[in-house]
Formats: structure tokens, C-alpha cells, sequence
């Protein structure tokens, strides 16, 4: 008894010290918890704070006079007149009007690199629809230069250097009070492709080649991803072969993504003469990138299947096809299509390979088919933020915002999915 | 031995004898009072106090209104059907229900007349004192060494290599393991026999010199021979320890406790010197228990 | 006709087949007491007639399509006189796009050789005689297949075992597909390799410590041969994935720990699905995290305490890379610390071990091995990861391990080697495939090696 007793005591005495360690331990566990947490929050935010200008675009509306002397034009419906008219002057001059004092050539230049490169295209096209137009004057809403548009967004962000001269700062100044020029919500973004201005550059051409490459994977990679995890769990005979099939799923949904590239660009390409930068050659890449992750979530939907439902279907005497076409693979279904979309967000963010073959193209129209050259998403978001000019930034940090709130969408659904569809068993 | 002798004759005894007839067929929970416990279940200085012990799984209320005394170095073993309670109730003797999140324990538990489930209380220095033993042999998958030391460590225990190696011989020793392994300490302890680490993992619990240890069904897991091994260091242990044994063999309780807690449908019973129990139990519930109506 | 067209139309032909198998079999089993005394359901005597159709002009469709365009680019280059004949296959390739645009109206006639604008027509005609030749076979394949069928509704076969063997065999097919991508992998980096080993010596690709992969034009050129020297490419690698490692394993590993064994029911329900979120935001995303704001946090940080740093450095790429493998190793470690049964948890705690003394002394060693495995899969990751490093890391080679300097990596190389301007059989082009096979035979043995610790570990528990 004197042993235990005394024992007791060398355990009583220990007990701070090794709280104390307890409670440092989880001290460690939230701080961990804390850095992962903060990391996420630190992201979101740094990207939500560079990447809200992106759906503001800022524009001029002025009074533009189609003047047809002064762009050298007297018949807006002839086409060799309007591919030689000069349709920057009338914004000059409607640029003009707000500042008479302006008359030097240096400073009317300076004057008109406030209006975006684009403004005269405006024009032409405006005239190109409709030539009795000639000779009016209308309201023009312009996008301005991509200067000014950083000056009007970010002229107290240090991270922005403002490449206007003082002269343009004041003149813009002046616009912005007068109303000329405004900001508004960024349409033009969500309705056009890729431009080599940021300003009048869209994002849908890559939405579209997001969703046409994601129709082409789902196609593929669902029904096979299905079959096979069927034949794995269902058919599949005990032997060395069908190890085989498992440990080369098992690993493949551990390569490198960018090896899928490779495999694109050699097989596809090479061997059976794909077209480069197609949604169909990225989709079928992606396509074999996801089907691993299809056949693994598909084969633990088919296996919580209870075998009871399985023998009562055998016990009246159906097909062991039957059995699995007509009674596991529709129990299965919600927790396969939940896999799937998982899968498909996956692929919906993947870049690397696609850079391989080719989607990295700057493609300016929205592509229009599964044959015709496009970009993703993901790749477009690459593309501008490697880019030189830093109106990109604020796009590319918009796209990722567009990219992040479709992936969260689709995870959201599978979710979804598997609470409203899933049977506990 | 002497213990499993005895009880052989008086098992004989009570065949011979009827103890209290069985008056009618009444269902069972008519004729269990909630709190109401037959026969002595309190004892003069306890080392466990225990009264209106309440233990609930979310809603459900798993031990209903136990009071109980446990005596200082007594062999009790509680017995009963499946879901009873026993083993939920002996896990409340050292917190083990703690790491359960819906579980919920009420009612005055005291060892030493100090509460066991006072938010203050320590449950690593109440657990250094309780020691347990469980179901199915658990030895860590380390060195047979390492396993009993694990406790000495962790506490402190010994200051230097030498004595942390005279506790272990001195466990194994008491856990009559000593002459089987001590060529082979350095062995993994999942190698063993189940009987060798069952008895392992009193060891285990012995080197931390605790007052207390409780066993839930030791020897479930076991074969007769590794069984009686296992009893018979019961025994041995009775003279220092206070042990509560939760068991699923009647045999087994009436070969090596001193006395009989009957457990029923979350309800303690009735509880007597094992003897007793075995013999002329006090309650009709009992009685149709160990007769084998049912179980 | 195109392809895109004939599909529709195998599927139209496929339907009609359906339709009149079925009717037939009704018809076949009107004399003989109805449906009941046929072998199959007329389901499955119209299905088998259906797949009948389908399968043998999908297949033929398939590989003509596949290869009609390769084999009529070797036939019309091989019809090229001889003073046009490529010498190098680069030259075949500037021809060869010659030929399409002028045959795809992209190119204006008179720019170009006549030979070129013969063999241009003679791609047109090839491309309509293969095209007209394709539509030909494949409809009549179909109908054949289908006639087939429907003159076999017979009552004494079993079309419905005729049906789900074919089913069986689709099946196979589909789950045989993995083993194809793996071999077809294995086969697209395998023969580049073997010619890029043909221009540079396999000891100096495994030994050079020099990678500069910028080959001249013209061979007289200084510095015309270029350095294909690996070693500095895997320090690179190696150095971004340490830093990666290290900033995962523990937060990761401590995480899972904190969550399985401290935090309250609902505390967890919110934390995990939060720290899954950082394993589903895509790695280009990181990568512009890494690029554009670690980056250059990191250089006016070391700036600021007196250090030179590269706007590229390794450490930026780690860091974030680490970040992103954090849920990667928590949810790996979390699976394998549950795997450790109850029963040694509450060993420990019923010798009064307290919960830290629990997790250190039992559970982790006992979870070791699996643990081990998720960090080598967690370490595969690293070095296969690609955008987080083409965005964040930098191009120069480096034989460094200081962390603020700029460094490259294998995928980072294979990106900027075929992206661009390429010329086929350059040993730059080659190079990148010589890089991808060695990326791939890395983390492949990774994964082998980690995926049969972690079964190991779960079948000792099991």
C-alpha cells in the first residue's frame, strides 16, 4: 500500500509538467489548423481584392460629329473608302470640344490616347451598319485607354504605376468631374474573347472553350468510367490481369498531370493527327486524366450497394447483367454522379496539360464548335497573368473569381447530390 | 486454487437445494424498483461510493438509478445479460466513457471519498489509480519492454534505466509472464499468444502500481487454458489491488470474485457475497439468471 | 461525308434495327404461343440487332479516322518530286503545312512551287476519294450488321446472353482503357527519348551540371550545341518540394491530429470541408497567388532584413506549393490515424496517459508506415506540380539550394520546351520529352513504393 500510495504521489507531481505539454501539443494542432485556415483567407482575399476592378470598366461618352470631310468620306456604304477613312479625327474633335485650350499637334496626340484603341473601330462599324448615319451627330459611349483606366481605378494603389503624364492626369481629372468619363459594370468582359487590350477583353470565348472541352470529358470519361468500375466490382474475374487494370488505376490517378500532355501531344497529335488547340483534343486529355478518379468514387458507390438487394433480384431469377444494369447501377447512381462531378471540377481547373497542346493560342473569337480553336478558363487566367500590361491583372484575378465560383458551384451540387440522393443502408 | 474449489461445491450445492421458489411469470421490469438494490450492496469504509449512478447515450438511459459500495481489496465481479450496463458502468469507474461524446454520466461517483466526476478532477491521475483491462488483449504494437514501461514512463515513475527494468520485471512477474518472455523483451508484443498479451496487458496496468483495476470480460477473448492462467493471477492480485471484473461467465465470477453484482436492463439488482448469489440469491431475476432461463 | 455526320447516321440506322428486330420477333413468336416460348425478350433480339449495326461501323470509323490523315500526308510527300523531297523533318513539316493551306484556300497558289500546288491537289483528292470511300464502308458495314441480326431472331437463340457478352466485353474494354493510357504514356515519352538519347549522350543528360537547352540556328554559331545537363533541373525540384514538405507534413500531419482528436463535433464540420476547399482551388490559381503576391512579399521582406532574393525565388513557389499539399497530407494522415483501432487508444488512456502522451507514444508510431506512404504520395505531388512553378519559379538553372534565388524545375522546363515556337526533332523538343519520361519513372516509383505502405499498413489493422 506504502508503494501505491507513494506512486500516487510521483504522479500527482508529474501531472503539471505534463499538462503542461498537453496543452502545447494543442497549441501546435491550432496553430496548424490557424496557418491552414489563414492561408485560405489571405488567398480569397488577396484575390478578391486584386480582381474586383476586373468587372468595372471605365468609358467615355462623348458627342461625336461624323463629320465625312474630316474622316475623308462621303459614302459610308463604299467599302474601299471605308477601309482608307480616317475615323480616329471625329474623337479628336469631340475630345477637343471639352478642352479648347488644347491646339498644339503634341498635345491633341496626348489628348487622344486618352480614348481607347478601339474607339474607331466604334465608328466604322457604326457607319458599316448603318451609312446614313454620315453627316449626324450622335452619342458615343467609348471604352477609354487602358492608361486611363488604370488611373481612374487604381491611382492610389501603389501596386499600379500610373503611365499618364501629368497633363492627361489633369485632363482626365477634369472628365471624370464633368461626368465624361465613368465607370460602370463591365459587360464587355462576360461578351467577348481574348484581346491584346485588357480593356476590351472578355472572358466568354473561354467560358465557352471551358464548356465545350467539359462536354467533350463528360461524354468520354463518364460512361467509360462507369463501365469499367462496373466490370472491376461486378465481372471482373480473379486474376492477374484484372490486378493489373486495379494497380494501373491506382497510379494513374497519382501521374503528374502534365504527363497527360505529353500523351496528348504524342498520341493525339502525333500519331492520329488531331488539330491542335481543339476542345476535342482537350477534352479527351482530360477525359483520361479523370477517369481514374471516375472508375475509384464509382466503385465504392457500386460496393455500398447491399448484397441483399443483389440476391433478392438474383433470387427471382435475373441475369447477373440485370441484376447490375436494373438494380445496382441505378442505387449507385447519386454517389457515381457525385465522383463525376468532383472529377469534372478537377479537370474544369486543370491547365498544365492543356498548355502542352496547344490552348495557350490567343484566340480572339468564341469558339463556335468542338473543332474550332479555343481556350479554358484556366489557361485564359495563365495567359493574362503572365501577361506584360497590368490592366491583366485585375482580369486574370476576375477570372479566377469566375473559374473559383463555378468550381464551388459544381461541388456544391455534388454535395447536394449526395445528401438529397445518397441511401444510408 | 482454493477459490475455484469452493466454488464448485457450493454450485453443486445449489442444484441439490432450490433456493427462493419462483412464484410466478411475471415480465421482468415489473418486478425491478428503479434505485432498489437487493441483498448488501453497501460496505463500511468503500474504496468506490457510488449512488443513484445515472449514464445516458444522448436520450437514452443506459444505467438507471445504480447505488453501490465497492470495498477496499475485494474481488467484485458484476454479472448479467447482454446490454445490461455492466461493462458502460465500469467505465465510468475511470472516465473511459469521457472520449464518447454523447455519453453523459450523473449521480455521486466518489473513490476515496473524493468525486470522480468533478470537473476539477484530474482524469490522468485518477486513471494512474484505476487501472483497466480490456476485452480483447490491446498491447501496443512496440517491444514487450516498451509496453509495460509505457506506463512507468509517461508517469515518471523511475528515475533511472535500472529502475524502470525492476519495474517491468516486477510486473511481468506478478503478471506470471516473467519466465515465458524474458529472453525475448525485445520482441514485438503483437507476436504473443492472446493469453500472453491478455496477461501482457495486466502488466501493462500493474506497473503503474494502480489501487484499482477494473477488467471488462479479460478473458472473453481467451481459451480455457490461457483463462485459467488468467484467474488464477486474479486471485494472486486480490491480496493488493482492488479489482472489479465485469464478466460473462458465471463460473468465472463465482471462481474468483468475493461478491456478485447482478446487472439487469440498465438496473443493478441485486448484490451478495458470491456465495450467495450462486447459491440462495435474494431476487427472483437472479435466480432465473444463473439457472440459465435466460442470458 | 464527314465523320461528324456519319455518327448520327450509324445511330438512325441502329434505331430502324431496333425497331424492326422487335417487330419481327413479336411476329416470330405469334405462331408459336407468344413472347414466352422465345429464348430472349424481343428487348434483347432488338438490342443485339442494334449493337450489331453499331459496333463494326464504329470500330472501322474509328480507325479510319484515326489514321486517314497520317497516311495521306505520307502518301503525298512521298509523291513530291525529288528536288522538293524533305531532307530533314523539319523541312517536311514547313512542306507539309505549305500543302494544307494551299489546299485549305489559306494560301495563295502563286506563292508556292508548283510541285507544292500539284501535291496540294492531290491532298484535296485524296482527302474526297478517303472520305467518299469511308461513308461507303461504314453505312454499308452497318446495314450489313444489321441484316445479320434481323435474319437471326429466331426463337431458339438466346439473344440475350448474345447480348450481355457483348455488354461484358464493352465492359472490359472500358476498364482496359488504363492500361492502355499507362502503355500509351510509356509509349509517347519512350521514343522521343531514345532519339533525344541518340543527339545527346544519356551521361550527360543524368550527370551534366549545366542546362541551357537554347540550340543555335546555324551550326557555326557560338554556344551552338546547347547543354542538356538534368542535375540542375532535379536540385530545383527537389529544392521546391522540400520547401513544399516542409511547410505541408507538419501543418498538415498536426492538423489531422488536432482534428481527430481534440476538436468538438461542430468545430470539425466547419474546418474540414474549409481545409478540402484548398485542395479543390485549381494549381493556376496558386500559381498567381505564388507569382503575384508571395513573390513579391518575400523580396522586399528579405530586402528589408538585408538579403538579396530573385523576384523568382524557390522559396515563394515552396511555400505556396505547400499550401496547396496541406489538405492533401491532412486527409491522408487524418485516414490513417482513425485506422488505428480504439482499443490501443483506450490502452493508453487507461493508464492514465494523457491525450498528447496518447497520440506521440502509441498512435504515431502505430500510424507511422501509413503516414510515411501519404508523404511520399504528398512528395510525388510536389515535383509533378507544374503551374504553381511555370508561373512562380523562374527559367534560369541554377545549381543552388539557397531558397531566395531563382531556380527551375523538370515541369517547369517541359512547359517552356514545347510551348512556343517548336521545331519537331530538335533536341530541344526531344529534350522535353527525355524530361517528362524521368518525371514520370519518379513519381510512378514514388507512388508504387507509397501505395503498397499504405495497403500494407490498412491490412494490419483490418
Amino acid at each position: 500500500m506504502t508503494d501505491q500510495r507513494s506512486q500516487a504521489e510521483i504522479v500527482r507531481q508529474s501531472l503539471k509538467r505534463r499538462y503542461r505539454k498537453e496543452r502545447r501539443f494543442r497549441l501546435y494542432g491550432m496553430t496548424a489548423i490557424a496557418i491552414a485556415l489563414l492561408s485560405l483567407v489571405v488567398l480569397f482575399t488577396d484575390i478578391i481584392g486584386k480582381g474586383y476592378t476586373g468587372f468595372i470598366k471605365t468609358t467615355m461618352t462623348l458627342e461625336v460629329v461624323l463629320d465625312g470631310e474630316q474622316m475623308y468620306l462621303d459614302d459610308a456604304s463604299d467599302k474601299d473608302q471605308m477601309s482608307m477613312a480616317d475615323f480616329q479625327a471625329p474623337i479628336i474633335t469631340a475630345l477637343q470640344k471639352h478642352f479648347p485650350e488644347v491646339e498644339e499637334r503634341k498635345d491633341l496626340r496626348e489628348l487622344s490616347r486618352l480614348a481607347g484603341s478601339y474607339a474607331s473601330n466604334q465608328i466604322k462599324d457604326l457607319l458599316a451598319r448603318q451609312p446614313e448615319l454620315l453627316g449626324t451627330t450622335q452619342t458615343m459611349e467609348f471604352l477609354v485607354h487602358d492608361t486611363v483606366s488604370v488611373y481612374v481605378k487604381h491611382a492610389d494603389n501603389p501596386a499600379y504605376s500610373i503611365r499618364l503624364s501629368e497633363q492627361q492626369q489633369r485632363w482626365v481629372d477634369e472628365l471624370v468631374q464633368k461626368g465624361v468619363v465613368d465607370t460602370g459594370f463591365n459587360d464587355v468582359f462576360f461578351s467577348r474573347g481574348d484581346s491584346r487590350e485588357p480593356s476590351n477583353a472578355g472572358i466568354l470565348g473561354a467560358i465557352v472553350g471551358s464548356l465545350l472541352t467539359m462536354v467533350v470529358t463528360l461524354v468520354i470519361a463518364f460512361p467509360m468510367g462507369v463501365a469499367a468500375a462496373v466490370y472491376l466490382e461486378e465481372f471482373a474475374p480473379q486474376n492477374k490481369f484484372t490486378d493489373f487494370i486495379e494497380v494501373n488505376i491506382n497510379n494513374l490517378a497519382a501521374v503528374p498531370s502534365i504527363i497527360f500532355g505529353l500523351l496528348g501531344l504524342a498520341v493525339f497529335i502525333g500519331v492520329f493527327g488531331l488539330p491542335r488547340s481543339v476542345p476535342v483534343l482537350g477534352g479527351l486529355v482530360l477525359a483520361l486524366m479523370t477517369l481514374p478518379t471516375i472508375i475509384i468514387s464509382s466503385r465504392a458507390a457500386i460496393k455500398s450497394v447491399p448484397p441483399s438487394i443483389r440476391e433478392a433480384a438474383e433470387g427471382i431469377g435475373a441475369s447477373k447483367m440485370q441484376v447490375v444494369l436494373h438494380h445496382v447501377v441505378p442505387l449507385a447512381m447519386p454517389g457515381m454522379m457525385t465522383g463525376s462531378i468532383i472529377g469534372m471540377a478537377q479537370a474544369l481547373g486543370e491547365t498544365a496539360p492543356l498548355l502542352l497542346i496547344g490552348m495557350v493560342a490567343f484566340i480572339v473569337e468564341i469558339p463556335d464548335g468542338f473543332f474550332s480553336s479555343a481556350t479554358v478558363l484556366p489557361v485564359q487566367i495563365y495567359l493574362w497573368a503572365s501577361s506584360a500590361e497590368q490592366g491583366f491583372v485585375e482580369l486574370a484575378s476576375a477570372g479566377i473569381m469566375i473559374l473559383l465560383s463555378f468550381m464551388i458551384t459544381m461541388n456544391a451540387l455534388a454535395i447536394w447530390l449526395r445528401k438529397r440522393l445518397e441511401r444510408r443502408w | 486454487m482454493n477459490t475455484m474449489n469452493s466454488t464448485v461445491t457450493s454450485n453443486n450445492e445449489t442444484t441439490e437445494a432450490p433456493a427462493v421458489p419462483v412464484q410466478d411469470e411475471r415480465p421482468a421490469e415489473t418486478i425491478i424498483q428503479e434505485g432498489v438494490t437487493v441483498g448488501s450492496p453497501y460496505a463500511d469504509d468503500p474504496k468506490f461510493k457510488l449512488r443513484d449512478v445515472e449514464v445516458f447515450y444522448g436520450e437514452s438511459r443506459a444505467i438507471k438509478k445504480i447505488s453501490l459500495d465497492i470495498a477496499r481489496n475485494e474481488v467484485i465481479a458484476f454479472i448479467g445479460p447482454s446490454g445490461c450496463g455492466k461493462s458502460t458502468f465500469l467505465r465510468c469507474l475511470n472516465r473511459m466513457n469521457d472520449s464518447i461524446d454523447i455519453c453523459s454520466v450523473k449521480g455521486e461517483l466518489m473513490l476515496d471519498d473524493q468525486n470522480i466526476y468533478d470537473p476539477k478532477r484530474d482524469v490522468v491521475e485518477l486513471r494512474a489509480r484505476v487501472g483497466m483491462v480490456f476485452q480483447k488483449p490491446n498491447p501496443f504494437p512496440k517491444s514487450i519492454y516498451d509496453n509495460v514501461a509505457y506506463g512507468p514512463r509517461i508517469h515518471g515513475l523511475a528515475n533511472r534505466k535500472s529502475d524502470l527494468d525492476d519495474i517491468v520485471e516486477d510486473s511481468l512477474r506478478k503478471a506470471g509472464l516473467w519466465n515465458e518472455v524474458k529472453d525475448r523483451l525485445d520482441a514485438t508484443a503483437t507476436g504473443m499468444s492472446g493469453g500472453q498479451q491478455q496477461r501482457l496487458c495486466i502488466a501493462r496496468a500493474i506497473a503503474v502500481s494502480p489501487e484499482v483495476i477494473l477488467m471488462d470480460e479479460p478473458c472473453s477473448a481467451l481459451d480455457p487454458i490461457a483463462t485459467a492462467k488468467v484467474e488464477e493471477l486474479i486471485a494472486e492480485m486480490s491480496e493488493s489491488y482492488t479489482i472489479v471484473i465485469v464478466t460473462h461467465s458465471m463460473q468465472q465470477a463465482a471462481r474468483v470474485s468475493n461478491r456478485t453484482a447482478y446487472f439487469h436492463l440498465g438496473h443493478l439488482v441485486e448484490v451478495n457475497e458470491t456465495d450467495k448469489v450462486f447459491t440462495s440469491p435474494d431476487h427472483e431475476l437472479t435466480e432465473s439468471y444463473i439457472t440459465g432461463r435466460f442470458g | 461525308m464527314q465523320t461528324a455526320n456519319l455518327l448520327p447516321l450509324i445511330l438512325v440506322i441502329a434505331v430502324i434495327a431496333y425497331g424492326l428486330s422487335y417487330m419481327r420477333s413479336r411476329a416470330v413468336a405469334e405462331p408459336i404461343g407468344g413472347i414466352r416460348n422465345l429464348k430472349a425478350l424481343p428487348f434483347y433480339y432488338a438490342a443485339r440487332a442494334a449493337l450489331w449495326c453499331a459496333i463494326p461501323a464504329l470500330i472501322v470509323l474509328a480507325l479510319w479516322a484515326g489514321f486517314e490523315g497520317k497516311v495521306i500526308q505520307n502518301y503525298v510527300v512521298a509523291s513530291l518530286p525529288a528536288e522538293l523531297a524533305p531532307e530533314s523533318d523539319g523541312q517536311a513539316s514547313l512542306i507539309l503545312s505549305q500543302i494544307n493551306n494551299v489546299a485549305a484556300g489559306k494560301l495563295d497558289p502563286q506563292f508556292v512551287p508548283p510541285e507544292v500546288v500539284g501535291a496540294a491537289d492531290l491532298l484535296d483528292a485524296l482527302k474526297q476519294r478517303s472520305a467518299s470511300f469511308k461513308a461507303t464502308l461504314v453505312i454499308l458495314l452497318a446495314v450489313l450488321g444489321a441484316a445479320y441480326a434481323w435474319t437471326r431472331v429466331q426463337p431458339h437463340i438466346n439473344a440475350r446472353e448474345n447480348v450481355e457478352r457483348t455488354l461484358r466485353w464493352i465492359f472490359f474494354v472500358c476498364a482496359a482503357v488504363a492500361v492502355l493510357t499507362t502503355v500509351g504514356i510509356v509509349f509517347s515519352v519512350i521514343f522521343e527519348t531514345f532519339r533525344f538519347f541518340g543527339k545527346v549522350p544519356i551521361t550527360e543528360f543524368l550527370f551534366g551540371t549545366s542546362w541551357s537547352p537554347q540550340t543555335a540556328l546555324r551550326a557555326d554559331q557560338v554556344g551552338s550545341d546547347g547543354a542538356f545537363g538534368i542535375i540542375p533541373l532535379f536540385t530545383g525540384t527537389l529544392l521546391i518540394s522540400a520547401i513544399a514538405l516542409l511547410v505541408a507534413v507538419p501543418v498538415g500531419l498536426l492538423s489531422a491530429v488536432y482534428l481527430s482528436e481534440y476538436a468538438t463535433r461542430p468545430a470539425r464540420a466547419v474546418i474540414k470541408p474549409l481545409l478540402e476547399m484548398l485542395a479543390g482551388v485549381p494549381t493556376v490559381v496558386y500559381g498567381f497567388f505564388a507569382a503575384l503576391t508571395v513573390a513579391p512579399f518575400i523580396r522586399d521582406l528579405a530586402e528589408r532584413i538585408g538579403l538579396e532574393a530573385s523576384s523568382q525565388s524557390a522559396l515563394a513557389a515552396g511555400l505556396v506549393m505547400g499550401v496547396m499539399i496541406i489538405p492533401f497530407v491532412s486527409s491522408l494522415s487524418d485516414d490513417v490515424i482513425n485506422a488505428v483501432p480504439q482499443t490501443l487508444r483506450d490502452g493508453s488512456l487507461a493508464l492514465g496517459a494523457t491525450q498528447s502522451e496518447t497520440m506521440k507514444n502509441v498512435i504515431f508510431p502505430a500510424a507511422l508506415p501509413g503516414i510515411m506512404g501519404g508523404i511520399l504520395l504528398a512528395a510525388s505531388r510536389a515535383i509533378g506540380e507544374t503551374m504553381i512553378v511555370v508561373m512562380a519559379a523562374g527559367l534560369a538553372a541554377n545549381l543552388t539550394a539557397n531558397p531566395l534565388d531563382s531556380v527551375t524545375t523538370v515541369t517547369v522546363q517541359i512547359v517552356t520546351l514545347l510551348t512556343g515556337d517548336q521545331e519537331f526533332d530538335s533536341a530541344k523538343t526531344l529534350a522535353a520529352f527525355a524530361l517528362g519520361m524521368m518525371l514520370f519513372i519518379v513519381t510512378l516509383a514514388l507512388n508504387v513504393v507509397a501505395l503498397k505502405i499504405v495497403r500494407k499498413y490498412r491490412e494490419q489493422y483490418d
